[in-house]
């Protein structure tokens, strides 16, 4: 198993006829992703086509859920229209909207979170890299990659990992796979301070999953996310649980390229929340480079 | 993006909340002019406007002290305008260097009541982001004047909070939540409920991040005022706002700052000597903290974004390279998509057009690394090759010393 979206998962692409959901649409057909269907209001009926793959357009995500079966949503659609995106998916009742989109108006996503509340549709992101479950191939093939991330540094295995960031990400991915250790699934939860689901959701997910055996915890300044999972992993998690929680060296007050990264309070420092990871039983990485270290000093695969 | 005290206390009057009658002036022949606007008869507040918090308490590089002074008389406000405007002000915010006053807001002294005890009758109002549950959320306290996270720290049964739900907006009997925390009858209570009102508005409908009003005053006459007003907008917002966007001051940002934005770069000058140059907000923060770690100090902040593209890298150096404190460079890219080899011949593109003469460690990871690695070898620049973070931060801190 994995968490969210495994090999079949029908996805497909909002925005995808623009030039940064389209380049990364190829990227996942590429990769073996099942792409399944493109919406852009206004040319439902053209074909995005690469590489032999044909994509059928369509206006609305609802058509496109009916006539592809389509069950989550990567959406690259600019920041202005974005939060509309998302509440179409809600609409149509998707599993799953991951937003890429950088730089959504707080008070649009202030308004959509609210809606969504008691609907099925469970939304990743904003302003987040995606989500990866590696493909059993060749550099991880046949997997599902939704979003930004670089496919082939992923590997199929038993770690799951999830942060905020993007390129930190991929740092401990990599950094797992080079030492021969894969990964059930990769969830960048996203930058910004309103967003669809939390660290804590996702650990709970790992928490459930058979396949995952322990985890990568992500986070950074800014913020309590990371410290309402801590709290919970200590409780509740019965997997081994590495942390890394970059800004250490950010200065209070300044938002460090993350909307949601600005210290605010004594308690969203980098300090604070490290004291806290390790009151709570997790292995801090002690540089970005340590994480798989991290990892590898509290579980023996 | 920050907006001065005037600024925001205009546009809350657009929003009918009230604040002491004021007039904004750049220049010492605007002095005269303005103050004739005003009565004087309680004496006139003389207040310098930067985008930093803790004037009253500041120091001017002159020695003069106190960005914010009351004024008895027309003569001393003048007097103060004089000290204050073209000095630079050192608060608890602006940092060792201060920031230049280019503005002054000259307003009518308010006629502050007082409370059986004796204090002055101050109050503390703000609206921002609860991160916690995604909604508005309104902070009050009968402790104004004061910093509200001592005010937290000392008595958090003072503060009162009041969470607005978006789907139907504040409702009257939350404003009236707010108005009974904060003590009010009569009269004053029903100004106080308006107050919230529309002040929740005006968070709302301008895309606000944070307005806060510290003081709120109780006058003598029994009339509530937005002593001091603090507005902050949503970056992210600011394209439906071209009213917000026309009150920008340039002069209180970073010119690094601003140069950066324009190559869709985000940086952040800090006080350090080891620059960086970094793909993503993620990476680029760990990367200030690794190089910590080893004993270095970090000179910026600095995030590419995704991309790495030549244009941005050789604008990325022009900018660390006008930072002075700066003794070399490291350069951390994760290529994830982007070809490394490309990245590398951009990095040595830009090394050449700068004349970069300074230590540079490069570390490359990703799409097509061997390539990169090549290209910067073959390179006949003087910058060594980092394997991982933690081995180019090490070798960045061994070129150039420990901070």
């Amino acid at each position: 198993m994995s968490i969210l979206v495994h090999e079949k998962t029908r996805v497909l692409v909002q925005g995808i006829t623009g030039d940064f959901g389209g380049r990364h649409a190829k990227l996942s057909l590429d990769y073996g992703t099942q792409v399944v269907a493109g919406v852009t209001p206004g040319k439902g009926g053209q074909v995005f086509e690469h590489a032999g793959h044909k994509v059928p357009i369509f206006d609305t995500v609802a058509e496109a859920k009916r006539q592809t079966g389509a069950e989550v949503s990567a959406i690259f659609v600019p920041p202005p229209f974005a939060a509309d995106a998302i509440l179409e998916c809600v609409d149509a009742d998707l599993d799953l909207a991951i937003a890429i989109t950088e730089g959504i108006p707080v008070r649009d996503m202030i308004a959509a979170k609210r809606a969504m509340q008691g609907r099925r549709t469970r939304l990743i992101g904003p302003n987040c890299p995606g989500i990866v479950t590696p493909g059993r191939g060749d550099k991880s093939h046949g997997g599902c990659r939704i979003g930004i991330a670089p496919g082939y540094i992923h590997k199929r295995g038993r770690v799951g990992v999830v942060s905020r960031s993007g390129t930190l990400t991929y740092e401990a991915v990599w950094q797992l796979t080079s030492k021969g250790h894969g990964q059930s699934t990769c969830v960048g939860i996203g930058g910004d301070p309103v967003n669809g689901t939390s660290h804590l959701d996702v650990i709970r997910m790992f928490n459930e999953d058979p396949e995952t055996e322990a985890i990568i915890l992500i986070g950074e300044i800014g913020g309590n996310a990371e410290v309402e999972a801590a709290r919970w992993i200590k409780e509740h998690c019965r997997k081994p649980v590495a942390g890394f929680i970059a800004g250490a060296t950010a200065p209070a007050g300044r938002r460090m390229g993350h909307a949601g990264a600005v210290i605010g309070g004594a308690e969203d420092t980098a300090a604070a929340k490290i004291r806290i990871f390790q009151e709570c039983g997790i292995e801090v990485a002690k540089t970005p480079s340590d994480m798989a270290d991290a990892l590898l000093r509290v579980w023996k695969p | 993006m920050n907006i001065h005290e005037y600024q925001a206390k205009a546009l809350l009057e657009q929003f009918g909340v009230a604040v002491p009658k004021g007039v904004a002036v750049k220049a010492a022949s605007e002095f005269e002019a303005a103050l004739a606007k005003l009565d004087g008869a309680g004496g006139y507040m003389v207040k310098s406007q930067i985008h930093a918090g803790g004037r009253g308490k500041g120091t001017f590089t002159n020695g003069f002290k106190g960005g914010v002074k009351f004024s008895a008389t027309k003569e001393k406000a003048l007097e103060n305008a004089n000290a204050m405007l073209g000095n630079t002000l050192v608060t608890a915010q602006t940092g060792a260097e201060g920031r230049k006053v280019q503005a002054l807001y000259f307003t009518e002294a308010a006629n502050l009541g007082k409370r059986p005890d004796g204090r002055d009758d101050e109050y503390y109002l703000a609206i921002l982001l609860d991160r916690a549950t995604s909604r508005p959320v309104i902070v009050a306290s009968t402790e104004g004047g004061v910093e509200i996270e001592q005010v937290a720290h000392d008595t958090p049964e003072r503060i009162t909070k009041v969470q607005v739900d978006p789907a139907v907006g504040l409702q009257p009997y939350q404003a009236r939540q707010v108005a009974f925390a904060l003590g009010f009858k009569g009269e004053l209570f029903k100004q106080c409920v308006t107050l919230v009102t529309k002040l929740y508005r005006f968070f709302w409908e301008k895309d606000c991040a944070m307005v806060e009003i510290n003081p709120l005053l109780v006058t003598k006459e029994g009339r509530l005022l937005a002593l001091d007003a603090k507005v902050s907008f949503d970056d992210n917002a600011l394209f439906r706002h071209p009213d917000v966007v026309a009150l920008r001051d340039l002069a209180e940002e970073d010119p690094k700052e601003i140069e950066a934005s324009k190559f869709g770069l985000s940086y952040i000058a800090l006080d350090g000597s080891i620059a960086c140059l970094v793909n993503g907000a993620g990476l680029a923060m760990s990367t200030m903290d690794i190089i910590q770690h080893f004993g270095g100090k970090p000179a910026n902040f600095l995030d590419v974004g995704g991309g790495a593209s030549k244009e941005q890298v050789t604008a990325a150096f022009k900018i660390i390279l006008g930072d002075p404190n700066v003794k070399g460079i490291l350069v951390n890219i994760f290529g994830g998509i982007m070809d490394c080899d490309i990245i590398a011949q951009g990095i040595v593109a830009a090394a050449r057009e700068t004349g970069l003469d300074l230590p540079l460690v490069v570390r490359l990871e990703g799409n097509n690394v061997a390539a990169g690695k090549a290209t910067l070898a073959a390179s006949g620049l003087k910058l060594v090759a980092g394997d991982s973070m933690a081995d180019a931060a090490r070798k960045i801190v061994a070129l150039v010393g420990k901070a």
